[in-house]
């Protein structure tokens, strides 16, 4: 009985399917909040676009990364849109792995986007990506507790008085803590934050010969401070703390100070899912030595693999997706805190967005005072503020930061973890044939 | 070609063309893997920078074994394995002749102490690190600020000690439900007469219930042995290896060159040193156990 009712209607399904001639493109994507709103969105997309359908693939960012890394770099061709960071864009269409985009429609309006933004997902003057929602680096404070302590926040802090701060406010009995920080190894964890905290520091990660500067005295006094600061105002377990923990840490009011992505400030602002949103400062990233480099810059990008058989379906999403009519559709469905940020000029000069986020000028700010292409005091050989555009970094800033991890829960000296650090960046470098 | 009572044949030809096909899948199944692990461990491969390949003759090798990361790695899998053997062993042992006694509930008892090896190792490690290690909101943090001592942040002070707690907690259970079923088949009798002899209850252990046990625990020793060495999701869910290297074992060093630092040379050198260390331990393994099964 059972089966004599599923057969045919399997049977009108599938001629339905073939009646609608609808190519099915493959869209992999991070589990972030932005990209989970787009994929609530997908309704809207295929009532526009009847010819296209939409099949996602959503995965933590990590097992994102290895997924279309070992798809790309096999020729898979299993996806035909991929969610990539600002560090892949620049190597992987190096490697003629991206489809160039050249030829946009005159109305998705290029030169609206962000020009560090743009400029760091262009090679030779054409885009290989799309930016979805950019970032930078900021710093969060609780209002409430600075009164409290009677501390005036200046228009640029410095790392020194971070610290001064951290100790005024610092509270464990009452489960406050001066500070919090990204602890957790990877590159794109703590080395995001402590590469911004060396640039203003005044190292580099290489000179000009490529060769490594990891035990240098600049790098010892900025992860020195990091793992003092850490151990003196941050909270417990920190070494497990990447940008999710910290979030719901500084959102629950554990945390007096977070310096971590401009991304975050849509959520700590809601009062829905954050205990502190009526009592949040905002301020620039912190510097020390220099202001170069204390801010990093990060986008999530839509970028279609030559691998793809999907090329024009491709390109007729990502180019909804990143389109001016999506952020304002975003806008009005889900409210204008949660549009994603970070990409267009005339997000920021949308009134609806300026009077919904307060923080829309810092963000703005932070983003356009990133360069990659001048991120150090010293010259250096490299592209990029928080990261190394060179396909080892991945695997060099997973062993520094690895060591700056074993530092900082007190397993190892600094001065040890970066000598040794400093020797299997040197390995590594040398196996790659930077060097003999 | 001998015969036997019931007609059929042993050996010769038509035995070889009946087993042919199962046992070249086999060897095809264990092979192809292999020879591609040995193909890629000779080649300069790297997933992100396909612009370096070719043959790289021993180069994979000689960087991999002047690597102090690797026997980091090698020491913490050896500890790992040593610690979490000898508390399942003689845990379980204890526990074995616990459980064996008469008490209330004991059915029940039974099924609680063995459950922890039917829950899922990347479910047992959430459990532990976010509901009792965790320094903040876990239970044993709790306990100390109970009784006044400092709270332990385990992961990161002592992260090799709790990943072996995590994994003993797992793997004792097993060794206590092979145990018992051997005391089980414990002759009462023997038990009765050495009691009646004058014997004590440590007396009757040592004596009786351990060599009893010899071949159950030899049995224990061998598959925890080849599961142990390739503890993963415990360590990637915790620690990830870290801090530094402190947690790292054989398996997760592969992970984070094959698939963090997408060297597939590496990898699959690192791969082949592991099959060679397994091997070595599983040939001692079976000689010892072998030679307590022939008794």
């Amino acid at each position: 009985m059972y089966l004599k009712h599923v057969l045919p209607l399997a049977g009108a399904a599938t001629l339905a399917s073939f009646a609608a001639h609808a190519e099915t493109i493959t869209v992999a994507t991070v589990n972030n909040n932005d990209m989970i709103i787009m994929q609530g969105l997908t309704d809207e997309f295929e009532k526009a676009h009847p010819d296209i359908d939409l099949e996602w693939v959503v995965l933590e960012e990590n097992v994102l990364r290895q997924r279309l890394t070992t798809d790309i770099a096999t020729d898979g061709g299993q996806f035909d849109v991929m969610t990539v960071g600002t560090y892949e864009v620049p190597i992987w269409a190096q490697q003629d792995w991206l489809v160039e985009l050249d030829d946009l429609p005159e109305s998705y309006n290029e030169q609206d986007l962000l020009k560090p933004v743009r400029d760091g997902l262009s090679q030779d003057g054409s885009l290989y990506a799309l930016p979805f929602y950019g970032e930078s680096s900021m710093m969060y404070y609780r209002t409430d507790l600075f009164e409290k302590a009677g501390i005036e926040m200046p228009e640029q802090p410095s790392w020194d008085q971070v610290q001064d701060w951290a100790s005024q406010i610092h509270d464990p009995d009452n489960d406050v803590y001066g500070i919090c920080l990204r602890g957790k190894p990877g590159w794109g964890e703590n080395m995001a934050f402590v590469s911004t905290l060396v640039n203003t520091f005044g190292g580099r990660w290489f000179d000009e010969d490529w060769q490594p500067e990891i035990n240098s005295p600049e790098w010892k006094e900025a992860v020195g401070f990091y793992v003092d600061l850490m151990n003196d105002y941050g909270p417990p377990g920190a070494t497990s703390n990447g940008f999710n923990e910290n979030q719901a840490l500084f959102s629950s009011g554990k945390c007096g100070m977070w310096v971590d992505a401009t991304s975050a400030a849509g959520g700590l602002y809601n009062p829905d899912e954050s205990q502190v949103a009526d009592k949040l400062g905002f301020a620039p990233a912190p510097i020390a030595e220099t202001p170069k480099g204390a801010n990093w810059l990060w986008s999530w990008t839509l970028a279609i693999p030559t691998s793809s058989d999907s090329k024009d379906a491709a390109k007729t999403f990502i180019t909804w997706a990143t389109s001016q009519e999506y952020i304002e559709l975003v806008g009005e469905t889900e409210g204008w805190t949660s549009v994603p940020p970070g990409t267009r000029e005339s997000t920021y000069e949308n009134p609806k967005y300026q009077e919904a986020a307060p923080f829309a000028d810092f963000v703005l700010n932070a983003i356009q005072t990133a360069d990659p292409t001048d991120s150090t005091l010293k010259p250096s050989p490299y592209i990029g503020v928080q990261t190394v555009n060179i396909p080892e970094f991945q695997a060099v800033g997973t062993q520094v930061g690895q060591m700056i991890g074993a530092a900082l829960a007190g397993q190892q000296s600094v001065d040890a973890a970066l000598d040794q650090a400093q020797r299997s960046v040197e390995r590594t470098m040398r196996q790659a044939g930077y060097y003999d | 070609m001998r015969e036997r009572t019931s007609g059929r044949t042993v050996g010769g030809f038509r035995n070889l063309f009946l087993q042919g096909p199962a046992v070249t899948l086999l060897l095809l199944w264990m092979l192809v893997p292999l020879g591609m692990t040995l193909w890629f461990s000779f080649q300069r491969y790297n997933l992100i920078n396909p612009m370096i390949s070719g043959f790289a003759g021993w180069d994979n090798y000689t960087y991999l074994l002047t690597d102090p990361a690797l026997w980091t790695a090698m020491g913490n899998t050896l500890l790992l394995v040593g610690w979490v053997l000898a508390i399942s062993v003689i845990g379980g042992t204890l526990l074995a002749v616990l459980f064996q006694q008469e008490f209330f509930g004991r059915g029940i008892a039974r099924l609680l102490v063995i459950a922890p090896f039917f829950v899922m190792p990347t479910v047992g490690a959430l459990v532990w690190k976010n509901m009792l290690m965790h320094p903040v909101n876990g239970v044993f943090a709790w306990l100390s600020n109970l009784l006044g001592l400092p709270v332990i942040d385990w992961f990161s002070s002592m992260p090799l000690a709790s990943i072996i707690i995590i994994v003993a907690w797992q793997w004792m259970p097993f060794a206590l439900l092979i145990l018992l079923t051997a005391i089980q088949s414990l002759d009462d009798d023997q038990v009765e007469a050495a009691r009646m002899d004058g014997a004590g209850p440590l007396a009757i252990f040592w004596f009786i219930t351990l060599p009893h046990l010899k071949r159950a625990i030899s049995v224990v020793i061998m598959i925890e042995m080849i599961f142990l060495l390739t503890i993963f999701a415990e360590i990637f869910v915790t620690t990830s290896g870290g801090p530094g290297l402190a947690s790292t074992n054989l398996a997760y060093f592969i992970y984070i060159r094959a698939l963090l630092d997408f060297d597939v040379g590496g990898a699959s050198a690192g791969g082949v040193i592991a099959i060679i260390l397994a091997n070595i331990v599983a040939i001692f393994l079976i000689r010892t156990v072998a030679k307590n099964l022939e008794t």
